[in-house]
């Protein structure tokens, strides 16, 4: 079945063959993959879906792969999981709450976007993958990487901690430290993508790359028996998570996979020290205005979202807001997505959180509708987001009676 | 000659003045400019710049200077 007809410009809606390029020649405007959807219809089916893996290849014929994976097996279908604590702390009826912290490999959503950039290099032949990142991004890079044999270059500034660098480093990837500003390592990013025949997945790859965020939209709408959910809470940096699930959305409302209309609002989650995107959707404009990130949510510190025109406009085609969250509210979201579900998120899946509790009481999203929150993902990466946040211990002598007057002080400080 | 893919924002105050012309002037670069969208309070420009490779250092380091934003055409590459 021939599923793709190459590439599109979404600005002058040039067409491309199927090739490694991202910017339309003519208006620089970006590169999406083009389905045929005529030819696609009736043969993805619930069906043909179901009898695929456990996992977002089974979303294959909707990807922008030729064969098949190969790369990342057991990358997605995680959990959809029907939050019952959250949605009484909350006053809502109906949360759910869509786990990718336990995303395989690596433990975020990332792992969906990279799969897909991965083998689609592969499938082009090449030899050494790359990006640029600080996180999330690079431990997925480095790891699919090694599981598919192929050479990888990350940079990174180089005055990012040590810590941060062990979840990529552990898979032997080239870490390529560069000294400079922020805006300098940018920029000779882009240029080495430009230069060398790698595959830089953000770059080059991109439009390949954020086609793999749509198994995240795919995966809620089958989870939840083919409907669509009231709406859907997205942490946004770049804005392609969020525009590639409303785009898996209306994918499947065109094959007819989905039951009755599609009903779903998009709220599009930020920090408040880095919301542009929020903030466009809020002041209903669709010009972005470039910020310099200042939170403790680093993994969606973008400051200038090369997606954040098109998330803006998925939102109002939807319907949906934007809500921005603080650093204090960020970590009270990943605090109560712990105690009440006991899921460890790290500050994206607080972001989220927050900006679903703060839309809730806006009034926004009416407590006796159906609620979807993106946990995107895994708190244990960055523990100190926490540090110094947390209650300390109890500590005792090692004898009983010391331990019985702990526990009797306790009990008389919570009655 | 060197070619260079660029997005500049501008700035509220800046958005009346002249910086293309200045750019092409003062620093003999060739601009090409694909996509832009200016408004009253903002702007943004997707262009592309060629010259000689130190003069389009000196061109990028004076748009800096004067407060504009210059990103790579795909904008953040770093992706944290
Ligand atoms: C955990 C997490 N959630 C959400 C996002 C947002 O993704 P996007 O850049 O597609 O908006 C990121 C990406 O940087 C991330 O690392
Ligand atoms: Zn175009």
């Amino acid at each position: 079945m021939e599923k793709l007809n190459g590439l599109r410009c979404r600005e002058c809606g040039r067409h491309y063959p199927a090739a490694p390029v991202h910017v339309c020649e003519f208006c620089f405007g970006p590169l999406e993959v083009d389905y045929r959807y005529d030819a696609l219809k009736g043969v993805v089916t619930r069906e043909s879906i179901a009898a695929g893996p456990p996992s977002m290849w089974r979303y294959r014929d909707l990807l922008p792969i030729e064969g098949a994976a190969a790369v990342g097996h057991h990358v997605g279908f995680t959990p959809l999981i029907r939050a019952k604590n959250l949605a009484d702390e909350l006053g809502c009826r109906e949360v759910w709450v869509k786990n990718d912290s336990v995303c395989h490999p690596s433990w975020s959503f990332k792992d969906r976007v990279v799969a897909v950039a991965v083998t689609k290099a592969l499938e082009f032949g090449f030899d050494t993958v790359a990006c640029a990142s600080t996180g999330n991004l690079a431990n997925s890079v480095a790891a699919h990487a090694a599981e598919g044999r192929l050479k990888s270059y990350i940079f990174i500034p180089a005055d990012l901690e040590q810590g941060k660098i062990v979840a990529t480093l552990v898979y032997s990837p080239t870490l390529v430290a560069v000294h400079g500003t922020y805006d300098e390592v940018n920029r000779l990013c882009s240029e080495i993508a430009d230069k060398y025949r790698w595959a830089f997945v953000n770059v080059n790859f991109r439009p390949y790359y954020s086609e793999g965020s749509k198994s995240y939209g795919f995966e809620i709408i089958e989870q939840l028996g083919w409907q669509t959910p009231e709406h859907i809470i997205v942490p946004c940096a770049g804005g392609s998570l969020f525009t590639k699930i409303w785009k898996a959305i209306k994918e499947l409302k065109t094959l007819g996979l989905v039951d009755g209309p599609v009903r779903t609002k998009m709220h599009a989650a930020q920090a408040l020290g880095c919301g542009p995107i929020v903030t466009m959707i809020k002041n209903d404009t669709d010009v972005l205005v470039p910020v310099r990130p200042h939170t403790i949510a680093k993994s969606l510190a973008i400051g200038n979202p090369a997606d954040g025109y098109y998330a803006y406009k998925a939102a109002k085609e939807s319907g949906g807001a934007g809500e921005h969250a603080t650093d204090e509210e960020i970590v009270e979201g990943m605090l109560l997505l712990a105690r009440t579900e006991g899921i460890f998120t790290e500050t994206a899946g607080g972001v989220t959180i927050a900006a679903a509790k703060k839309l809730i009481e806006r009034g926004v999203i009416p407590r006796d509708e159906s609620i979807v929150i993106c946990v995107t993902g895994n708190g244990l990466k960055t523990p100190d987001a926490l540090q110094d946040r947390l209650e300390t211990h109890v500590k005792i002598k090692p004898s009983l009676s010391a331990f019985d007057r702990a526990l009797a002080d306790l009990k008389s400080q919570t009655s | 000659m060197a070619r260079m893919r660029v997005r500049l924002t501008f700035p509220t105050a800046l958005i009346q003045e002249p910086i293309v012309y200045r750019l092409v002037k003062d620093f003999d670069l060739v601009i090409n400019i694909r996509r832009a969208d200016v408004k009253a309070d903002h702007g943004w420009m997707a262009l592309e710049l060629e010259g000689d490779e130190g003069a389009l250092e000196r061109g990028v380091k004076w748009l800096k200077d004067r407060g504009v934003q210059v990103d790579p055409i795909e904008r953040d590459v770093i992706v944290p």
